[in-house]
């Protein structure tokens, strides 16, 4: 929920993003709490899946924040700022 | 192959289009040439002189569809006698228009249609199919319309090629109908098979009677919109718009024969439909009489010889009608030598007057132009029917015998529209030629030259002997054809009784008068059809099409093409609103979705809680 206030309600673009990662870690958590109450319940084979969508997430976090940490800069080169609302050239 | 015939004319028009057109007097040399070697190879095919056989080859082969159009040629007596006429009349035309149209700017033009008609001509002649006649007929009538059209800068030119071409197309579709019937009955349409079928067929008949008369009648409506029979005659008066050796050539000798030559050729399946016969007949003769009478109160000279035409052209399919073959024949082929003639004498007599067509506005050519006045006479004699002499009077009267034997209402109104003709044919004669000088133009006319005369010439000596026994043209369509009936002077008797009515009436009336004595509104204003057409066709097209321009305007334009256009254009202006360019106000909208989703999941979704 705070990952996603943040989203909503900062400007600079650097703690958007920032919230975001902090949404990925917070479904991380999520997943492995579900997976563990599975265990309790259906047995141990039923904590995997929650575990390996966990570290796909990691991995798919790492490529993401890459990405976007290289988009920023180049953004950030062309136009000296990081705030979203001076970044609107797209709309009509 | 002895195509020569048919393709040096369409050689010359494909010439003179490409090449020489801006060389004048050689283009008329091509096409005068083109035309010369068409004759001289007619020549040697008819009379036998070493010409090599017409070879066909296979155009469409569907088997399958039992359906084998050959492009080859009818090599009989019936074809022969057309071949002859369409080159021999042609070649004096040719002649003719060159000194008629030497001063016009578009020579080359006009005789590079020339040449396509008279290719076009031949074809509907040598066809020895229906599918390959109705391809040279539609070119016959594409010509046409070019010819009419020739002074296109006149406007009533133009629209009196349309008129010809539209009122044409008519005809053709019942013909194209026709052909389609005949192939769907009898599988072919090739005449010798169809022949031999049709023969087949009459002993042990299958098709219903019904059908076979509607076919026949969609085979008769072609004839009816060449041939310009009632209703469909509206377009030949109008076509007198074209130059006048287009007249005499096109609307006179040859291509308006075409419908009675197509009947001829196709008569074994006529004869399988005594009622529609019957219905052609009628029609035929029917026109001949409305169409004498109407010639009776015209005043231009060329329309005066238009009407004639008509009038005879009805004689001919009412022969047909009542089965005279022969005679319909023979008297297609002397109506071409005078009726040709007495179309160029008129050009004649037109280019000496500065293009003048009035009759009232001549008179007292007789000195000035000895020899059209002279070859006019002959012309007006062979047309009216002088007894003995001329030939006009043994072909008509062939078809007055045969409509005596077979069919007396056809005989009687056949000899009123006989007596009709010589008088208005006196009553041009007199009026044209006779009489004094009633205007200006008259003073300056002089007798046309040379290159003009000489085919005037020759048409008024074949005027004359085509219709001898000896000549013997009936006997060449029909080596078994007997000239001699027994109850021919009756007939003999009562159509002299009818020329001297004519000829004395028009006498008494018109003999030195300056204007016409009676009037008579009806029939100077051709019965009224232009108006009929006018009121119901035409007004009729034009409310249809109204309704069709206001469904298009109305429902296609505006509710499937502007409608659909201006809803995506709201659609995206409203879609547009959205798009502020706050990103926090996306990711809101985003989330109340996600929000939405998790709700319908979880709530809503069968299966959920």
């Amino acid at each position: 929920m705070i990952g996603m206030a943040g989203v909503m309600v900062r400007r600079n673009l650097i703690v958007i993003y920032m919230c975001l990662e902090l949404m990925l870690n917070a479904a991380n958590l999520a997943l492995i709490s579900f997976s563990r109450f599975s265990a309790e319940r259906f047995g141990p084979e039923a904590a995997m899946e929650g575990q390996i969508l966990v570290f796909f997430i990691i991995t798919v976090a790492a490529a993401e924040v890459a990405v976007g940490l290289a988009l920023i800069v180049a953004l950030y080169r062309s136009r000296q700022t990081t705030n979203v609302n001076e970044l609107s050239e797209m709309r009509f | 192959m002895n195509w020569i015939i048919l393709l040096t004319p369409l050689a010359a028009a494909v010439l003179i289009a490409l090449l020489t057109h801006p060389h004048k007097r050689l283009s008329v040399a091509v096409s005068i040439s083109a035309c010369f070697i068409s004759f001289i190879s007619t020549l040697m095919l008819v009379f036998d002189l070493g010409a090599l056989p017409l070879g066909s080859f296979t155009w469409v082969n569907l088997p399958e569809q039992s359906l084998i159009i050959e492009i080859g040629a009818m090599n009989d007596p019936l074809a022969h006698m057309m071949l002859l006429v369409v080159t021999g009349v042609g070649l004096c035309i040719h002649f003719f228009a060159y000194g008629y149209m030497k001063e016009d700017p578009g020579l080359s033009r006009f005789f590079a249609k020339l040449s396509l008609f008279m290719f076009s001509m031949l074809g509907i002649v040598l066809a020895n199919n229906l599918v390959m006649m109705f391809i040279f007929w539609e070119l016959v009538g594409v010509s046409s319309y070019f010819l009419i059209g020739f002074w296109f800068q006149r406007p009533s030119a133009a629209e009196a090629s349309k008129k010809a071409f539209i009122v044409n197309r008519v005809g053709d579709f019942g013909f194209l109908l026709g052909i389609l019937g005949v192939w769907w009955m009898f599988q072919s349409v090739d005449f010798t098979v169809l022949s031999g079928k049709v023969d087949a067929m009459q002993e042990g008949s299958g098709a219903s009677q019904n059908l076979i008369n509607w076919m026949v009648f969609g085979l008769f409506m072609g004839c009816m919109g060449k041939s310009a029979m009632v209703p469909l005659h509206v377009w030949l008066p109008d076509a007198m718009e074209g130059p006048t050796p287009v007249s005499a050539l096109i609307h006179a000798a040859t291509m308006v024969a075409a419908g009675v030559y197509m009947l001829c050729r196709i008569f074994f399946i006529l004869e399988l439909a005594p009622s529609t016969m019957e219905i052609i007949a009628w029609i035929g003769i029917g026109t001949a009489l409305m169409a004498a009478l109407i010639a009776t109160q015209q005043n231009d000279i060329k329309k005066i010889l238009a009407y004639s035409t008509l009038s005879q052209l009805g004689y001919m399919v009412a022969a047909v009608g009542i089965g005279a073959v022969v005679a319909s024949m023979f008297h297609l082929t002397t109506h071409a030598f005078f009726k040709a003639l007495l179309f160029l004498g008129a050009g004649s007599v037109i280019h000496a007057l500065h293009h003048e067509q009035d009759m009232w506005k001549m008179g007292g050519l007789k000195s000035k132009m000895p020899v059209t006045f002279w070859t006019f006479l002959i012309g007006t004699a062979a047309l009216a029917g002088v007894p003995v002499i001329t030939s006009g009077f043994w072909s008509k009267e062939e078809i007055l015998i045969a409509a005596w034997h077979d069919h007396k209402g056809v005989f009687v109104i056949g000899l009123i529209t006989a007596g009709l003709t010589a008088f208005y044919m006196t009553r041009l004669f007199l009026v044209a030629f006779l009489g004094k000088e009633r205007s200006d133009v008259v003073a300056g006319a002089h007798e046309s030259p040379m290159v003009m005369k000489l085919p005037l010439i020759l048409l008024a000596i074949l005027a004359i002997i085509a219709g001898w026994k000896f000549i013997g043209i009936a006997n060449f369509i029909d080596p078994g054809f007997d000239p001699n009936h027994e109850d021919g002077f009756i007939v003999l008797i009562l159509s002299i009784v009818m020329l001297i009515i004519g000829v004395g009436g028009a006498l008494g009336l018109y003999w030195n008068k300056d204007k016409d004595p009676i009037s008579l509104s009806a029939f100077a204003n051709k019965f009224y059809f232009d108006e009929i057409y006018h009121l119901t066709i035409v007004r009729g097209q034009n409310a249809w099409a109204k309704a069709l321009d206001w469904v298009d305007q109305w429902v296609i334009g505006a509710v499937f093409v502007r409608g659909l256009s201006e809803f995506c254009g709201m659609a995206g202006g409203l879609l547009r609103l959205i798009q502020g360019g706050n990103l926090q106000a996306y990711v809101f909208i985003f989330v109340l979705g996600v929000l939405f989703v998790c709700y319908w999941i979880l709530f809503r979704a069968p299966g959920g809680l």
